[in-house]
């Protein structure tokens, strides 16, 4: 028995089969729920994979020995969210002042609030650092907050939960707000909600999904920038 | 594939040997939309399939990172307070920031 947990340690299989199965049933969960946005497969499966991680006596560590080969896509996943940017990219002219302007002062109160409001709270540097990205889509926060000497997988949690919050709440709050434009709520979604807030913005209407992903990866970019530029300044 | 892990390959290089304070595949996007608009490959090429459905399944990818959180959990147990309040008015101030500045900049726009 214990061979056999020996070799399971130090094998990619078990990290690559739990990943892969953890997955499987976050995504049935989205389905049963019918797209519940509080139905997040990524959500889902840490839950499953820390019960069984902690069933069957594995760290971390040697759960990413299998885990760091489907890790090793974030990479060329993030290059691929050019095709989208660039099949959004004819919406950027229609709008292309306000929007030039709007989305990087977006990012910037996004940094700026997440880490001055961490350190009046008290949480440590590490924090701030981890929340300065916490609004940009996940591939993207998590390298950036590697980068930035914050806590990588803290912020892949963080970035689903303000999603969430976006899908969730975000048309209520602009509603609220008498924020009728379908551009502007479009991309003030994607600007702190990213992917999560822009399938809500497309079940609203086809302009705010559109927006909202051009947004989205605009604040991408700006986010990039602006991380560790603010760190540096607040720092 | 080749063409993804190309532009990822070459943001990388550009990031360390200039010293940028961005992460390679973030050049490595930029590159890849700087090669779309450019060339403007028709519909059905190979790497505009390859791309949707890596962004299908996007979530799958940071299951990995986000497993670590795990090892964190007394951290945001400490840290309750600066994390949800953070979140929530972070979120809420970027999220009004925006919409009020598009509505206000198309209005000035479409008055002047």
């Amino acid at each position: 028995m214990s061979e056999t947990m020996d070799y399971l340690r130090s094998s990619p299989l078990l990290g690559v089969f739990l990943t892969l199965a953890g997955y499987r049933v976050g995504l049935e969960m989205k389905r049963l729920s019918r797209n519940h946005p509080l139905a997040q497969p990524v959500l889902v499966a840490i839950v499953v994979i820390g019960v069984a991680m902690w069933l069957l006596d594995i760290e971390y560590d040697e759960y990413l020995v299998g885990g760091s080969v489907i890790a090793f896509f974030l990479g060329p996943a993030t290059v691929a969210l050019a095709v989208p940017l660039h099949r959004q990219a004819h919406h950027l002219k229609e709008l292309a002042v306000p929007m030039l302007i709007a989305i990087p002062v977006g990012a910037f109160v996004s940094i700026a609030t997440g880490v001055l409001m961490v350190r009046v709270l008290g949480g440590g540097d590490v924090l701030e650092r981890t929340m300065a990205a916490k609004s940009t889509t996940t591939p993207i926060a998590i390298a950036v907050t590697d980068h930035a000497g914050g806590n990588p997988s803290m912020v892949a949690v963080l970035t689903i939960v303000v999603g969430m919050l976006g899908a969730v709440l975000g048309p209520t709050v602009l509603t609220l707000l008498h924020i009728r434009d379908r551009r502007a709520r479009g991309l003030a979604l994607g600007a702190v909600s990213h992917g999560i807030g822009t399938s809500r913005a497309l079940q609203e209407d086809p302009t705010e999904g559109a927006f909202s992903g051009l947004s989205m990866g605009l604040t991408a970019l700006a986010t990039s920038l602006l991380v560790p530029l603010l760190i540096h300044l607040l720092g | 594939m080749m063409w993804l892990l190309g532009c990822q390959l070459v943001g990388e290089v550009l990031v360390r040997s200039l010293d940028l304070p961005v992460p390679g595949p973030v050049v490595g996007m930029v590159i890849l939309f700087a090669l779309l608009q450019w060339r403007r490959p028709e519909t059905g090429a190979g790497l505009l399939r390859i791309s949707d459905r890596m962004l299908r399944h996007l979530q799958l990818l940071f299951i990995p990172p986000g497993v670590g959180i795990v090892a964190y959990l007394g951290a945001v147990r400490n840290d309750a307070v600066p994390i949800t309040g953070a979140l929530l008015v972070s979120w809420l101030a970027g999220l009004v920031a925006v919409a009020l500045l598009v509505v206000l900049l198309t209005r000035r726009r479409s008055a002047s």
